[in-house]
């Protein structure tokens, strides 16, 4: 035994004791050490684009704090040599950038509209927050009618005509609630004399194309008066032919008379709001009002646009791709040059409107082709046995796109929408180049105001507009990441 | 051979047993019962309709439009036609790539406008090539505070609207300068002021096609050491350093030619006449301006996709490259750099375009370009249908250009796969 204990080499039989790293690659040392300074060029690297970077925070403080003018009530406070940044001048202009020359006394109108989005917004953003659906409506259906009120003050004066015309279309959609709730053989079968009186109504209105067209009002034509007979008839017949089994329908075609009437009703109605013509709207008002408007118009006609672009139908995938690479194909400047200067010219004559209407006609013309392009992505994202499930369910065309695939497809294209969103929002300042006043249009007029003119008060406004835009796409794009994570964890490995 | 022989019998058998022959048995076969399909749920009958009302609709709202449109030109005693392009333009256009006066026609004038789009669309495209690639690599660098800077450029620059920038580079270009008169004077012959840098113009002389003839050459000579180089490298493994050879080519070769002709290329120097400069080459400010900001703002674009490009090559592809004895930047050039490529040339094409879309900003400041100058012949002439289609139409071959070249590159790319 102890010949062979002394044979054996020594034999450790207890761990050696750990060492503390290097003192050079932990700690502060060691993470400037392996991220700062690890090769020769990497020193110089860091050290000139340190010291870059270091001029760079110097030179922006230096400009906004330390040599900045505070106080003052005209271009005087700011005249200094060597003046940094002119902070009266943004006090001064600052309501001018968010409202544009909406009246002073008027303004909470505008505060009020705000109020509203970020309370609707705000829960819609949040994942955790409940009542998605009504939010949704209440974001997309109440609240643009509530700006839209506010904003115009209201009091359309419809004319009879529209209301008439309103009414006959929604009467016009009443003989289809059969076919929606029974399908189309059982809901013709039920419906035959709903349907021949709409049909014979739709012969009507186009034989009064013939007569030429008559006043209505005070010496009320027979052909109006005989349409909406024909309708009121037809709707009531078609409302009593699916009242067995065809309730949920019924419901929905009342909720959208209803609601339609309402809005018409509440446009129409005189608040005693004094009312602000466009021309008189600006700064961040504009801009939002245009961003908002274009990508809720987009997103019906983007998903429209890529679902017939996804057709097996020829003439409407041509007419989709057509469409969508045109619009693609073309920078925005001329899309809005051609909805300010052309689309007077293919309305009739006497139609005149709205210079801000025109310009959010030509942005929602263009977002939506961008909009069908990312919407594309997201259908094509999502698996063919989705399709082909659905399809195997029995499920009809409508019914697979609205329940099954647009759901996922509109999910995962979330972010992307979002960056949509984004750029939107950045090619709002081009509505300056056809004369209206977005936040950007404000800013350049204002700069040619005697009372502020001063070497510092152009780099003083652009660095505050600028920073205003860049604060909301900034908080866009984080937002984009963060539901593109979120969103991610079906997938992650 | 037999086995053949009864191969074929078999085969023979078989069909014989396919067409029925043989069979002992009759079935009965029962004509297959078709599910009736009502017309209305026909998926043909359903899509033709559908197409039909569309095609309707939409030949019925072009009616309206060209009828409107017909009716509103009489009214305001407009007509359609491009007559008017040959009448004479009465403005002067401040950058003119071709020879134009106010006298000339607006054709001509929008020919200036569209080259001067042209020429800043090709230059920005370089200049954000080149900044966007060196900022999405300066990205994915081992430097901390390299990639950090790399990321505050994007952020700060890709989150701010294009038109705001080109107004801060304009304004931020103009204030500090002085005017023409006390313009910042370099040798006499390069002038700093509010109208623009002022730069010698070359004047070629006779003799110096020999020149250029000898830049041609250059290049010609420098594809063919390129393929020559390449297949020895493939029959010998022997390389041939093309880059520094094209190189001395390409900048030897035109100066022996202007050698040869005697150097026929004299300058013209700028000169302040009165209150404007006259003679040599003015670079417009709005030209830098919007130079500027159209290649710092689309470079952030790019530096994305070439990050989004590196990265999607798996760090395999280095490891193995090393593996195999290749230098660090052997394996960036030749491993790297052409499998990122197939991401990074898609979202390149597509910035590309929109580039060239967003130079029309330019009518913003003032830098006359094809919608600038459109402008200015709309606001003569009103002629709005005939302007903004010619601009459209201008646009969208552009587009198509560019894809197309964008495409052929990315097929020739492309993963070749079996």
């Amino acid at each position: 035994m102890t010949a062979s204990s002394s044979n054996t080499a020594y034999v450790r039989d207890d761990e050696a004791p750990k060492l503390p790293p290097p003192p050079n690659m932990v700690g502060v040392q060691g993470w400037v050490l392996k991220n700062l300074f690890s090769s020769i060029g990497s020193s110089i690297v860091t050290v000139l684009f340190g010291s870059f970077l270091l001029w760079m925070i110097w030179s922006v403080l230096d400009f906004a704090f330390l040599r900045a003018a505070w106080t003052g009530a005209n271009r005087d406070a700011c005249l200094a040599e060597n003046m940094g940044a002119c902070w009266p001048m943004v006090t001064a202009k600052l309501p001018q950038w968010i409202y544009g020359f909406y009246p002073i006394d008027q303004r909470w109108r505008v505060n009020l509209c705000f109020v509203a989005g970020a309370a609707l917004l705000i829960p819609m953003l949040m994942p955790s927050a409940p009542y998605k659906l009504w939010n949704i409506l209440l974001l997309l259906i109440v609240f643009p009618l509530l700006t839209l009120l506010l904003l115009t003050g209201g009091n359309f004066n419809f004319n009879l005509l529209s209301y008439v015309s309103v009414i006959s279309l929604l009467l016009l959609a009443a003989a289809a609630v059969p076919l929606a709730a029974f399908g189309i053989e059982e809901g013709i079968a039920r419906n035959r004399l709903g349907l021949a009186l709409a049909g014979a109504a739709i012969v009507v209105w186009l034989l009064s194309f013939l007569t030429g067209p008559v006043p209505l009002g005070s010496s009320m034509s027979m052909m109006p008066m005989l349409i909406v007979l024909l309708l009121l008839a037809s709707a009531v017949i078609s409302i009593m032919a699916s009242r067995d089994g065809g309730n949920s329908a019924i419901s929905g075609w009342a909720i959208v008379l209803g609601g339609i009437l309402l809005a018409m009703l509440l446009l129409d109605f005189d608040f005693g709001l004094i009312p602000v013509e466009t021309p008189q709207w600006g700064g961040l008002t504009v801009t939002l009002v245009v961003s908002i408007t274009g990508i809720v118009a987009s997103l019906p006609i983007g998903i429209v646009l890529a679902l017939g672009r996804r057709s097996q139908m020829p003439i409407v995938r041509m007419l989709s791709v057509t469409y969508i690479e045109f619009i693609r194909g073309v920078p925005l400047i001329t899309v809005l040059f051609m909805s300010s200067v052309m689309l007077p010219l293919f309305l009739p004559p006497g139609t005149n409107f709205d210079k801000l209407l025109r310009a959010l006609i030509g942005v929602a013309m263009f977002s939506s082709a961008y909009m069908a392009e990312v919407v594309r992505g997201g259908l094509q994202a999502i698996p063919k046995g989705q399709y082909e499930g659905a399809m195997a369910l029995g499920l009809s065309y409508g019914q697979m796109m609205s329940k099954i695939v647009l759901p996922q497809a509109l999910k995962v294209s979330i972010p992307n929408i979002v960056g949509n969103f984004i750029s939107l929002f950045k090619d709002t300042t081009l509505i300056l180049i056809i004369g209206l006043f977005d936040l950007l249009g404000i800013l350049q007029t204002g700069l040619r105001d005697a009372n502020w003119a001063t070497a510092s008060s152009a780099p003083t406004g652009y660095f505050t507009v600028a920073l205003m835009y860049w604060v909301f796409c900034f908080g866009m794009s984080r937002y984009s990441i963060y539901t593109e994570r979120r969103l991610n964890t079906g997938h992650r490995r | 051979m037999p086995g053949s022989f009864s191969f074929l019998q078999e085969q023979d058998r078989i069909t014989g047993l396919i067409q029925g022959k043989g069979m002992s048995m009759t079935v009965a076969i029962e004509p297959r019962v078709v599910p009736k399909v009502s017309v209305w749920n026909d998926p043909k009958i359903r899509a033709m309709f559908f197409q039909a009302a569309l095609v309707i609709v939409l030949l019925f709202l072009a009616y309206e439009i060209v009828a409107n449109t017909i009716s509103n030109l009489q009214r305001l005693n407009k007509d359609f036609g491009f007559a008017f392009l040959k009448r004479t333009a009465g403005f002067d256009i401040i950058q003119t790539l071709v020879p134009y006066t106010s006298a000339s026609n607006f054709g001509t004038a929008l020919y200036v406008g569209f080259l001067n789009t042209v020429l800043i669309s090709f230059l920005s495209i370089i200049a954000a090539t080149i900044i966007g690639f060196v900022v999405g690599l300066m990205r994915l660098s081992k430097n901390w505070l390299a990639s950090r800077i790399a990321t505050l450029y994007i952020e700060i620059f890709r989150n701010v609207p294009l038109l705001l920038w080109i107004f801060v580079f304009y304004s931020a270009i103009r204030q500090p300068l002085p005017d023409a008169r006390n313009a910042l004077n370099l040798f006499d012959s390069f002038f700093l002021s509010k109208k623009g840098l002022m730069v010698p113009k070359p004047l070629f002389g006779d003799g110096s096609w020999i020149g250029m003839a000898a830049f041609v050459l250059a290049i010609v000579a420098s594809i063919v050491i390129a393929r020559w180089s390449k297949s020895r490298q493939e029959a010998t493994g022997q390389t041939f350093p093309v880059f520094w050879a094209s190189l001395a080519l390409i900048i030897g070769l035109p100066l022996l030619g202007f050698a040869v002709a005697g150097f026929p290329l004299t300058w013209e120097l700028p000169a302040l006449k009165g209150f404007n400069f006259s003679g040599g080459l003015a670079v417009l400010p709005e030209f830098i301006a919007l130079f500027l900001a159209l290649s710092i703002y689309t470079a952030t674009y790019i530096a994305e996709a070439v990050r989004a490009g590196v990265l999607s090559v798996s760090h395999g592809q280095t490891e193995a490259a090393h593996a195999l004895g290749i230098g660090t930047s052997s394996t960036l050039r030749l491993v790297v750099v052409p499998q990122a490529m197939r991401v990074v040339i898609p979202p390149l094409a597509s910035t590309y375009l929109s580039l060239t879309k967003n130079s029309s900003l330019a009518v913003a400041i003032g830098y006359p370009d094809l919608v600038a100058t459109g402008g200015t012949v709309l606001n003569q002439t009103g002629k709005a249908i005939e302007i903004v289609s010619l601009w459209m139409l201008v646009y969208l071959s552009l587009s198509l250009l560019t894809s197309l070249l964008m495409n052929w590159f990315n097929s020739r790319m492309k993963l070749v796969e079996r």
